[in-house]
């Protein structure tokens, strides 16, 4: 079942000759239970789709649809209702309000909805004891360190069940051992709980827990691979050339890219 | 939501939040103290003339509602009498001299103020009796005194006069006491006019002269008739001046000069509570900028966010005012006589109503800036 829609999506930046179209013409759609992973170069479009996917940008043109409605045409004040309700975030940083501990901030979601009870504190418990934060529960996340506070971050992402979780960059600031451990979690939680995900990420190790992997240029799709092992092929190249520098110049290389041929490498 | 985060944050930050609410609350004794002075000083130059039975004051005309300067003869108050409308006239004369305490201390001025038995001008006693008698030895003193010389009905006071080189002593006997009704900073003692005439300096009376005092207190058959009366007054009797209370307390010497002073001193401090509580707020603000990004990303309306800080700033700032506000009532119930400050309740009414008004005032700007706040800054853009 399609829980994300984007048709023929284009953003424009600007006007007159100061114009970027920084996403061109895009769609793309994604089920229920699927965990896409969005890359490309730095400048390619990645946050501008992110930010239109999340209802936080209106596209110039095109619709974006979840939960049969397009949220490119409502309101701000709907907007901002809606993002509550159906979409979970995990962003790069400063995800967590610092003076609510951890099992507070994941509570928060439930609370602006109006379901904060007895089970769903109790569902919000067994999260974050599922993300490894059991003995976590009081600390605010200035005792947290980096990974257990992504890891509640992550737990807020998803704990009103919302239709699609996005996450933008979320592993940038932890080492290789702490963003497996993170995605890993995250992807597995996407997968059980039904949900539409989709992470941008500049560190293609981590695609490895994807099941699609879409690949922007200069604000379009440039490639879209599903192929189980390709992903896998592409994450281990990666792993061999230590994640980050997979990227060159910041695009990444991926097996047969017609790129690799123009870069020379 | 907004009350639990924003409680949340104070309570979280408790130290923060309470370095704020207490500079709140010296500010708020502060500008409560000088509420108080204004007040307290003002009443003590006031409170006989804001307190007579009589709604018209009547001076000698071109004297500018100088009590020292004008003179008011009985043929001015026999004129005064017959005017329609009229209900009452009273001679009343002021001036100051000194009451030597039964224990030996120092002396006190007081306001030596002469008033016609039974006539507007004779304040109203709330122990004892009236004065009655036209001439004689019977004062009423107020509470003014009281406070500062523990004096009773039946008890005598020692007045001490200098009359030229020469210092005289009179002794008068308390009949009653009424109420503060201090005049020119001065507690007061009301005698008989005649008897007033004869104690008071510079008395350079021939004898047989005119019974010649400073000013009359008109009392009217109708109250509201007022500002017809006067002018009606100023018509029919030759050479007078004739004003309201208000206007003529508002005369008194420095009243004015010295209400606006303080007054202004309010209102600095109250500018300044403003500046400061702002400015916290809006640092605070500024700091949370990412995590109010966040917030509206995650779903979270402008109203929701601005009505957090709101409920926040207010709630700082009546906790400041309040622990001001008991700290100054505390202090103030513990200051002696002497001191002219007080703190009535509308006074301190307004002012606290003021003081609340800190809060919204300085968080406005904070509101403006936390309703521009992007969510897009979540993602590092905006
Ligand atoms: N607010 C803006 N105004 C004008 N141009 C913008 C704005 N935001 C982004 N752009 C431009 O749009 C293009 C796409 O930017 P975007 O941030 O979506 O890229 P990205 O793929 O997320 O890059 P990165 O990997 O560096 O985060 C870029 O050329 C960028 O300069
Ligand atoms: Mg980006």
């Amino acid at each position: 079942m399609i829980a994300l829609e984007a048709i023929n999506v284009t953003k424009i930046y600007g006007t007159g000759a100061n114009a970027v179209t920084a996403v061109n013409d895009v769609s793309l759609s994604i089920r229920r239970g699927e965990f896409v992973g969005l890359v490309g170069p730095s400048g390619s479009g990645k946050t501008t789709m992110l930010a239109m996917l999340a209802g936080l940008l209106k596209p110039t043109h095109g619709q974006i649809i979840i939960a049969d409605k397009d949220i490119g045409r409502m309101s701000e004040g709907k907007r901002t209702k809606f993002r509550g309700q159906y979409i979970g975030f995990a962003f790069q940083a400063n995800n967590l309000v610092p003076y609510l501990n951890a099992q507070e901030n994941v509570e928060l979601l439930l609370r602006l909805n109006g379901k904060l009870n007895r089970q769903s504190r109790q569902r919000a418990r067994e999260l974050l004891e599922r993300l490894g934060l059991g003995d976590r529960l009081k600390n605010r996340p200035g005792q947290l360190s980096g990974g257990q506070q992504q890891r509640v971050a992550i737990a807020r992402a998803l704990i009103h069940e919302p239709e699609v979780v996005l996450a933008d960059e979320p592993t940038a600031s932890l080492d290789t051992e702490r963003a497996h451990q993170v995605v890993q979690t995250f992807a597995e939680l996407i997968h059980e709980q039904n949900r539409a995900g989709i992470m941008v990420t500049h560190d293609l190790r981590m695609c490895k827990y994807t099941d699609r992997v879409i690949q922007m240029m200069d604000g379009r799709i440039s490639r879209v691979i599903t192929d189980r092992r390709e992903i896998l092929r592409l994450a281990g190249a990666a792993d061999e050339l230590d994640g980050h520098a997979a990227a060159v110049n910041g695009v990444p290389v991926l097996a047969g890219d017609p790129l690799v041929a123009v870069k020379g490498i | 939501m907004s009350y639990y985060l924003a409680l949340k944050e104070v309570w979280r930050n408790k130290g923060r939040f309470l370095l704020i609410a207490s500079v709140v609350a010296l500010i708020t004794t502060l500008v409560l103290f000088i509420a108080a002075l204004a007040e307290g000083l003002a009443s003590a130059n006031r409170e006989y003339i804001e307190k007579l039975n009589g709604e018209l004051l009547v001076f000698q005309d071109g004297t500018q509602l100088s009590t020292t300067a004008s003179r008011i003869g009985r043929q001015r108050i026999a004129e005064l009498r017959r005017v329609e409308g009229v209900e009452a006239v009273g001679q009343v004369g002021f001036t100051t001299v000194k009451v030597v305490p039964p224990d030996g201390g120092a002396d006190i001025n007081v306001a030596f103020i002469g008033v016609e038995p039974g006539m507007p001008g004779e304040p109203p006693v709330i122990a004892g009796q009236q004065i009655e008698r036209e001439r004689g030895n019977n004062v009423i003193v107020d509470e003014g005194l009281v406070a500062r010389l523990g004096t009773k009905v039946g008890d005598t006071i020692r007045l001490k006069v200098t009359q030229g080189t020469q210092e005289e002593f009179y002794d008068l006997n308390v009949v009653g006491i009424t109420d503060r009704r201090q005049y020119f900073f001065q507690p007061a003692v009301f005698a008989p006019l005649i008897t007033w005439d004869k104690i008071r300096p510079d008395s350079s009376n021939a004898p047989n002269a005119e019974l010649v005092s400073n000013i009359a207190v008109v009392k009217l058959r109708d109250p509201a008739s007022q500002a017809a009366m006067a002018k009606k007054i100023e018509q029919e009797v030759k050479d007078v001046e004739v004003a309201d209370r208000r206007t003529t307390w508002e005369a008194l010497p420095g009243y004015a000069a010295q209400q606006s002073t303080l007054t202004t001193q309010q209102f600095f401090t109250f500018f300044i509570g403003v500046l400061v509580v702002g400015g916290f707020f809006q640092i605070q603000t500024l700091q949370k900028v990412a995590q109010i990004g966040m917030l509206k990303a995650i779903g979270l309306s402008n109203w929701t966010v601005s009505w957090t800080a709101i409920i926040q700033i207010v709630t700082v700032n009546a906790i400041g005012v309040a622990i001001g506000a008991i700290g100054t009532l505390a202090l103030t119930s513990n200051f002696p006589v002497t001191v002219p400050i007080m703190l009535t309740g509308t006074t301190a009414f307004a002012s606290v109503l003021a003081l609340l008004a800190i809060g919204p005032l300085g968080g406005i700007v904070s509101v403006f800036v936390l309703l521009r706040i992007e969510p897009l800054r979540a993602l590092g853009m905006a």
